[in-house]
C-alpha cells in the first residue's frame, strides 16, 4: 500500500519529466553556486591558516614589538640567557625573478616541537643542508613550478607550505633580506620555566601576542569573502523562486490525485510522510548534483580569485581546490532546507484539505488581487526597512541587510507593478488580438511572476553590479593617472646599489623621487609609511579627497603626515587628527588621499622624517621623472648600467597595465557569478513557461476556433515573455542602480575602506535589455514549439472537455 | 665516558648517510683534525672548545645526599658538534650546541634538554674564568688566579619541574685518560682526547618539584674531544664511573657489538695517579632486568677488575633514570656493593 502509493506519486514526475528536470536543475543550480562560493572560501581560509601555521603563529603564543617593527637578535640571546624558551622568526619579501616570496627564516635547534610544519631533519632537507650557507629555500611545488630555474639558494619542496612562501634558515633569511641580526618575532615555547626572570627586565620593548589562527591575511581578507558570499545567497535565493514555484505547481496538479489516495483510505499522516520523503530524495539527488557542479564552477573561477587576492592582499591562495567534506554537507544541507522551506506552505495545505473538497488545479495560480496587494505592502514595508538600514545601519553587516532587503521588496512589488502595467497595456490596446493578447497576458501573470521576480532579482543585480564595476573601472584609471605620475620606477637590490643608481639617475633625469617605506603597527593594525620627497610631481598628481590648505608645505616641513582614505577611515582619523610616530613624535593628518586596491593603512611623511624616524625603513626604490620620450632610452641605460634585471627598472605603462589587470581579474569572479545569475533566472521563467503551456489550452482553444493560426498564436506566446521580460528590466534598473549605490557608498566603504563616485551606463542597459529578451524569447521557444506542433484535435478536444 | 658524543651526532646530523648506524661514523672524518698520541694537553687551553674536532663535551655527574640520607643524583652535560672544521661569525657558525640536564630522586628521574647555534652567544664555552653556557644553565668558574680554572667551579640548571645550583671544589688533581690524555677507544685504534676532574666536593641546593633541598655529595667532571673515536659495528655501550669510600675511582664502559665487546678501564688512585687498564681487562656483566620506558634493560650490573681485586655490584638509585629527551639513553646514580663499596653513574644506550 505504502510502496504503490509512493509509486503514484512519483508517476506524477514521469508524466511531466520536464517539470522535474527544471526542479532537480533549478535546485541544483542554485546550490551549485551557493557551494562554488563555499569551495573557493573555504580553500582561501585554509590557505591562509597554512601559512600562519608554518611556523606555528596558529599554536604558539609569539613575542613581537607592539608596532611589529623588527627588532635586534641581541632580545633573544638575552631572552634565553633568562630562562625563556623563545624561538627567533624572522619574515620578509623578496622577489626572485618576477615571483614575490614571502620568506620565513626559522631556527630549527631552538623551535618548539610540533612549531614547524616540514621536516627540516627528515631526509628531504635535512638539517646540515639547511643551516649551512648557502641553505636552502623549503617551497611548495607549486612554488617550485612557478620559479622555474631560479634556485639560489637551491630549493627543496613539501607539501606542506601554502604556495608562495620560502621556509629557511634564520640567518639564510636575515641574509637574503639584508637584515643581518634583525628578528621579526619569537615563537613562546608552550611551557615556560617558573624561574624565568620577567619580561619586562629582560625585553621591555616586546609584547605577548596570542596564537592567530588565521593572521592578519584573514582580517583583511574578510570582506572579500562576504561579499563572495553575498552573491552565493543571491544565487541561491534566485534558484529558489524556481524550486518553490516548481513544487507549488507539482502539489497543485495532484491535489486530485491526493483526495483520490485519502478516499481510498491512506492516512494523511501517512501522505505527508511521502510527500517529505519524496522531497528529500529530490532534493538529495539535486544537492549532490549541484555540489558537483559547483566544484566544477569553483576550479573555473579560482585563478581569477587567487589572482585576486593576491594582488589586491598579497594573499596567497593555490589555483586548484581540494575536495572539503564541509563543502558537501553544507551544500546538502542548503538543498535539502531550501526545498523543504520551499515545500512548507504546500505541505500545510494538504494537511488541511477537506477530504471532500473538489480539486481545484488551478487554485494556486488564480492568486487574488488581495494577495497580490498583500505582497505588494510586505515590499514597500521590506524597502522602508532597505532605506533604514542603509541611512542608519552601521558596519558590513548591515550593508547587506539592507541589499537584500531592497532586493525582496522590489521582488514582492513586481506583480503588482506588472498587473498595473498590463491593465495600462489593454487600455491602449487597440483591434481585438492585441486586446486579447494583453488580457491574456495578465491571466498568465499569477503564474509567471514568481519566475519575473527571479529575472527581476537576476537583472537587478547585473545592473547593480555592473554599474558599481564600470564607475569603480572608470574612477580606478583616472586614480592610476594621477597616482602613477613618474615615468620610471626603479627597484635596486642593495642600499649600496640605492645610493649609486640614485647618483647616476640624479644627472640624466629631471627627477629622482625616493619612494622608502617601512611598515610598523599602529592602531591595531599593520600601517606602511612610505617618505616622500618634496616636489610637483605629488603636488601636481597626488589624488587628494580632502586637505588642509598648504597641506604639502606642512609635509615637506615635516608638520604634517598624509593618510590614505582606508586608514582615515577605519582609525577614524579626521583631518588635523594626530598619529603618533617613532620617539614619542606626533604629528596631524593635513590630507587624506584616496589609495583603491591597498588593504592596508598608509601614511606619507616627509623623506628625511621617515629615515629620521625609522633608520630600518627600506631604501630601495625610486619614481624617475623625465621626458616620456626619453624614458626607454634612460630605462635601458640603467638596465645596463648596473646589471638590473628587466622587472627591477619598469616604465609607467606596465605598471598601469599591470594594476588594471589585477583590477578586472578582481571583478572576474564577479562578473562570472553575476552571468551565471541570469542563467538561474532565464531557468526559472523557461520552467513556469512550460508548465504553464500545459495547462493553458482552454484559454488558447477559443481563440484558434475564431481563426487565429497556430504559428500566429506561438509567436504572439514569444512575444508576451519578451514584453513582460521588458516591463521586468523597466522595473528592475531603479533596483539596480539603488544597489549599485548601496554597493558603492556602503558595502565597499565597509568592505575595502574607500568610497567611489557613482557613474551611470545607460549603454550597459540597453545590453541587459536584449539579454533579457533573448533569454524571455529563448524561455518561450520550447511552449511555442509545443504549440505548433499540436494537432487540432487536441485543441478540439477542449471543447469536447469542457469543465 | 667514551662515546656519549654519538647521542649528540645522532641527534645533530639525523642525515641518511649517518643514519646506517655506527659503522659509517668511523670511517672518514672530513676535514676534521684528529687525536695525536703524542701531543700533549696544555690547560688552560685544552679546558675550552676545540672547533676543529667534530664533536666534544663537558660532562658532569654527581652523587648527593641530603641532611637525612636521603640519596640524589644531578647530571649537567654541554654538548658540541659541528658540521664543519672551524668556526664563522654569526649563524653561519657551524658549531651546534646541546645541553642535557637531569635530576634523579628515588621516585622520580627529570630531564630537561637545551638545543642552540654556535656563534650568536646563546651557547659556547669560554676560558679566564672558565664559563660553559647554554641558555641561562651554566658551569662557570671561580678559580683563584695561578690554580687550575676547574679547580672550582658552579653549576646551575633547570628543568619545567626541577633545578639546581651546586659549588663544586676539587679535592685533588685533573686525571688524564689513557696515554696522557689520549685514549684509545677500539681494537681498530679509534681515539679521542679524554681528561676527568673526579674529586668534587658538592654542596648547593636541588629542588624536585616544588621542595627545595640542601645537599652534599661528590661529582665527576668529564672533557672529550675527537673527531672519529669509534670502531665499526658498535650497537650501544655500558659506561660506569665509581667513587670507591677507599678514595679510589674507576672509570670504565663496554662497547658492545655483534661478539664480546670493547672493554676499557682507568683505575685511578686516591691521589690522582691514573693506572690504565689493558683492553678487555674489566668485565661486566648485567644481572638483573627490568622494563624502562617499553624496553628491556639491565638495572643490576656485576662490574669485576681482577687486576684490582675489584668485584662489586651496582644497585640504581631509580631504574627508571631514563633520560626522555629527543635522543634517549639511560644515565643514574647507583650504590656500590662488593669488595669496594661506594657511589657513583652508570649510563646505557642502545637498548631498543
Amino acid at each position: 500500500m505504502l510502496w504503490q502509493a509512493f509509486i503514484a506519486l512519483l508517476s506524477h514526475w514521469r508524466a511531466r519529466p520536464l517539470q522535474l528536470a527544471m526542479l532537480v536543475l533549478g535546485l541544483s543550480l542554485a546550490t551549485a553556486l551557493w557551494s562554488a562560493v563555499q569551495a573557493i572560501n573555504g580553500e582561501a581560509r585554509a590557505s591562509y591558516a597554512r601559512a600562519a601555521a608554518v611556523a606555528g603563529q596558529d599554536r604558539f603564543e609569539t613575542l613581537a614589538r607592539e608596532d611589529g617593527a623588527r627588532f635586534g637578535q641581541q632580545a633573544f640571546i638575552d631572552l634565553r640567557r633568562a630562562g625563556w624558551l623563545v624561538s627567533p622568526v624572522l619574515e620578509g619579501e623578496m622577489r626572485f625573478g618576477s615571483e614575490r616570496l614571502r620568506i620565513l627564516g626559522i631556527d630549527p635547534l631552538s623551535m618548539p616541537q610540533g612549531a614547524s610544519e616540514v621536516d627540516i631533519a627528515g631526509e628531504a632537507i635535512g638539517l646540515q643542508a639547511f643551516i649551512t650557507p648557502p641553505g636552502v629555500l623549503v617551497v611548495s611545488p607549486e612554488t617550485a613550478r612557478r620559479l622555474g630555474g631560479q634556485s639560489s639558494p637551491p630549493l627543496r619542496i613539501a607539501e606542506q607550505l601554502p604556495p608562495g612562501t620560502a621556509l629557511t634558515d634564520i640567518g639564510i633569511a636575515q641574509q637574503l633580506l639584508g637584515e643581518q641580526g634583525q628578528l621579526s618575532r619569537l615563537i613562546l615555547w608552550p611551557e615556560q620555566l617558573p624561574s624565568a626572570r620577567p619580561l619586562a627586565e629582560v625585553a621591555p620593548d616586546l609584547v605577548l601576542r596570542p596564537p592567530a589562527a588565521e593572521g592578519d591575511l584573514s582580517r583583511l581578507t574578510d570582506s572579500f569573502h562576504l561579499n563572495l558570499t553575498a552573491f552565493g545567497f543571491l544565487a541561491f535565493a534566485v534558484g529558489l523562486f524556481i524550486v518553490y514555484s516548481a513544487i507549488g505547481l507539482a502539489f497543485e496538479q495532484r491535489r486530485a490525485m491526493f483526495r483520490t489516495m485519502r478516499a481510498v483510505g491512506l492516512p494523511l499522516r501517512v501522505l505527508v510522510i511521502l510527500l517529505c520523503a519524496e522531497l528529500l530524495t529530490l532534493s538529495v539527488v539535486s544537492g549532490l548534483a549541484g555540489v558537483a557542479l559547483g566544484y566544477g564552477i569553483a576550479s573555473l573561477l579560482i585563478p581569477d580569485v587567487a589572482a585576486t587576492l593576491k594582488g589586491l592582499y598579497g594573499a596567497e591562495v593555490p589555483g586548484s581546490l581540494s575536495v572539503r567534506p564541509s563543502v558537501w554537507l553544507l551544500g546538502l544541507a542548503i538543498a535539502v532546507a531550501g526545498s523543504m522551506g520551499s515545500a512548507a506552505s504546500q505541505l500545510w495545505r494538504v494537511m488541511r484539505m477537506p477530504l471532500l473538497e473538489p480539486a481545484r488545479p488551478r487554485a494556486w495560480s488564480l492568486a487574488s488581487e488581495r494577495m497580490v496587494g498583500l505582497q505588494a505592502l510586505a515590499g514597500v514595508m521590506l524597502l522602508a526597512l532597505a532605506a533604514a538600514a542603509a541611512a542608519w545601519g552601521s558596519g558590513l553587516a548591515a550593508g547587506f541587510a539592507a541589499l537584500g532587503a531592497m532586493l525582496l521588496g522590489a521582488a514582492l512589488l513586481l506583480p503588482l507593478l506588472l498587473s498595473r502595467a498590463l491593465k495600462l497595456g489593454s487600455r491602449l490596446a487597440r483591434g481585438v488580438v492585441a486586446q486579447w493578447f494583453w488580457a491574456d497576458t495578465r491571466q498568465q501573470l499569477p503564474g509567471l511572476s514568481l519566475a519575473l521576480m527571479a529575472l527581476l532579482l537576476a537583472l537587478a543585480a547585473n545592473a547593480g553590479v555592473g554599474t558599481m564595476v564600470q564607475s569603480f573601472r572608470l574612477t580606478f584609471t583616472g586614480w592610476l593617472d594621477q597616482r602613477l605620475a613618474s615615468e620610471l620606477y626603479v627597484n635596486t637590490r642593495s642600499e649600496d646599489e640605492s645610493k649609486r643608481v640614485r647618483d647616476w639617475l640624479s644627472v640624466r633625469s629631471d627627477a629622482v623621487l625616493p619612494i622608502w617605506n617601512t611598515e610598523v603597527r599602529m592602531f591595531g593594525q599593520p600601517v606602511q609609511i612610505f617618505g616622500v620627497a618634496d616636489h610637483a610631481t605629488y603636488r601636481d598628481h597626488w589624488p587628494m579627497l580632502q586637505a588642509m590648505p598648504g597641506a604639502w608645505d606642512m609635509l615637506a616641513q615635516a608638520q604634517g603626515v598624509l593618510a590614505n582614505e582606508q586608514l582615515a577611515r577605519r582609525v577614524p582619523l579626521a583631518l588635523g587628527g594626530m598619529v603618533r610616530l617613532q620617539d614619542g613624535r606626533s604629528l596631524p593628518v593635513v590630507g587624506v588621499f584616496s589609495d583603491y586596491g591597498n588593504p592596508k593603512g598608509q601614511l606619507l611623511v616627509n623623506t628625511d622624517l621617515l629615515t629620521a624616524l625609522y633608520p630600518d625603513a627600506n631604501r630601495l626604490r625610486y619614481a624617475v621623472r623625465i621626458a616620456p620620450e626619453k624614458a626607454s632610452e634612460l630605462a635601458a641605460g640603467l638596465r645596463e648600467a648596473f646589471a638590473l634585471p628587466p622587472e627591477n627598472v619598469i616604465d609607467q605603462v606596465t605598471v598601469k597595465a599591470f594594476s588594471l589587470r589585477i583590477f578586472e581579474r578582481t571583478f572576474a569572479v564577479t562578473a562570472a557569478l553575476n552571468v551565471l545569475t541570469l542563467g538561474v533566472a532565464f531557468l526559472a521563467i523557461l520552467a513556469s513557461l512550460v508548465t504553464l503551456s500545459g495547462m493553458r489550452l482552454p484559454q488558447l482553444a477559443p481563440a484558434w476556433a475564431m481563426g487565429m493560426t497556430q504559428k500566429r498564436l506561438a509567436l504572439l506566446e514569444i512575444a508576451r515573455s519578451m514584453a513582460l521580460s521588458a516591463f521586468t528590466l523597466a522595473a528592475a534598473l531603479p533596483v539596480g542602480l539603488a544597489l549599485a549605490w548601496l554597493l558603492l557608498a556602503v558595502v565597499n566603504v565597509e568592505a575595502f575602506g574607500w568610497r567611489l563616485p557613482m557613474h551611470v551606463f545607460p549603454l550597459d542597459w540597453l545590453r541587459l535589455l536584449v539579454l533579457a529578451l533573448i533569454s524571455a524569447g529563448l524561455a518561450a521557444v520550447i511552449p511555442a514549439l509545443r504549440l505548433l506542433r499540436l494537432s487540432p484535435s487536441d485543441l478540439l478536444k477542449v471543447f469536447a472537455h469542457e469543465r | 665516558m667514551s662515546v656519549r658524543w654519538i647521542i649528540f651526532l645522532l641527534l645533530a646530523l639525523a642525515s641518511p648517510a649517518l643514519a646506517q648506524g655506527f659503522a659509517g661514523l668511523g670511517s672518514d672524518a672530513g676535514g676534521f683534525a684528529m687525536p695525536q698520541r703524542d701531543a700533549p694537553l696544555a690547560f688552560p687551553r685544552d679546558h675550552g672548545a676545540h672547533p676543529d674536532f667534530r664533536i666534544e663535551w663537558w660532562y658532569l655527574t654527581a652523587n648527593l645526599q641530603d641532611a637525612d640520607g636521603t640519596s640524589y643524583g644531578v647530571q649537567w652535560t654541554l654538548f658540541r658538534s659541528a658540521l664543519k672544521p672551524g668556526e664563522a661569525a654569526g649563524w653561519a657558525s657551524p658549531q651546534l650546541w646541546m645541553g642535557h640536564a637531569a635530576l634523579t630522586t628515588e621516585q622520580k628521574h627529570y630531564s630537561s634538554e637545551r638545543m642552540a647555534r654556535g656563534g650568536i652567544g646563546q651557547a659556547g664555552v669560554s676560558l679566564s674564568p672558565f664559563a660553559a653556557t647554554i641558555d641561562d644553565w651554566k658551569m662557570t668558574g671561580r678559580a683563584a688566579a695561578g690554580e687550575d680554572q676547574m679547580s672550582a667551579i658552579d653549576i646551575a640548571a633547570s628543568g619545567k619541574d626541577f633545578s639546581y645550583a651546586l659549588t663544586l671544589d676539587a679535592e685533588g688533581p685533573l686525571v688524564l685518560q689513557g696515554e696522557r690524555g689520549y685514549s684509545v677507544k677500539s681494537a681498530q685504534g679509534q681515539a679521542s682526547y679524554y681528561y676527568s676532574q673526579p674529586f668534587y666536593r658538592v654542596s648547593g641546593t636541588i629542588t624536585a618539584g616544588t621542595k627545595e633541598i640542601a645537599v652534599t655529595g661528590q661529582a665527576w667532571f668529564d672533557h672529550e674531544w675527537s673527531s672519529q673515536p669509534l670502531g665499526a659495528g658498535q650497537t650501544g655501550w655500558d659506561w660506569f664511573s665509581f667513587h670507591f669510600a677507599s678514595g679510589e675511582k674507576l672509570m670504565g664502559f663496554r662497547l658492545r657489538d655483534a661478539g664480546e665487546g670493547f672493554t676499557s678501564a682507568t683505575w685511578i688512585n686516591a691521589d690522582g695517579t691514573p693506572e690504565p687498564q689493558p683492553p678487555g681487562a674489566l668485565s661486566v656483566t648485567p644481572l638483573e632486568f627490568a622494563s624502562v620506558k617499553g624496553r628491556k634493560m639491565p638495572v643490576r650490573w656485576r662490574v669485576a677488575l681482577p687486576a684490582k681485586g675489584l668485584d662489586v655490584t651496582t644497585r640504581a638509585l631509580n631504574a627508571q633514570a631514563w633520560m626522555d629527551t629527543q635522543v634517549s639513553y639511560w644515565e643514574g646514580p647507583v650504590f656500590i656493593e662488593g669488595s669496594h663499596p661506594g657511589r657513583g653513574y652508570v649510563e646505557m644506550t642502545g637498548y631498543e
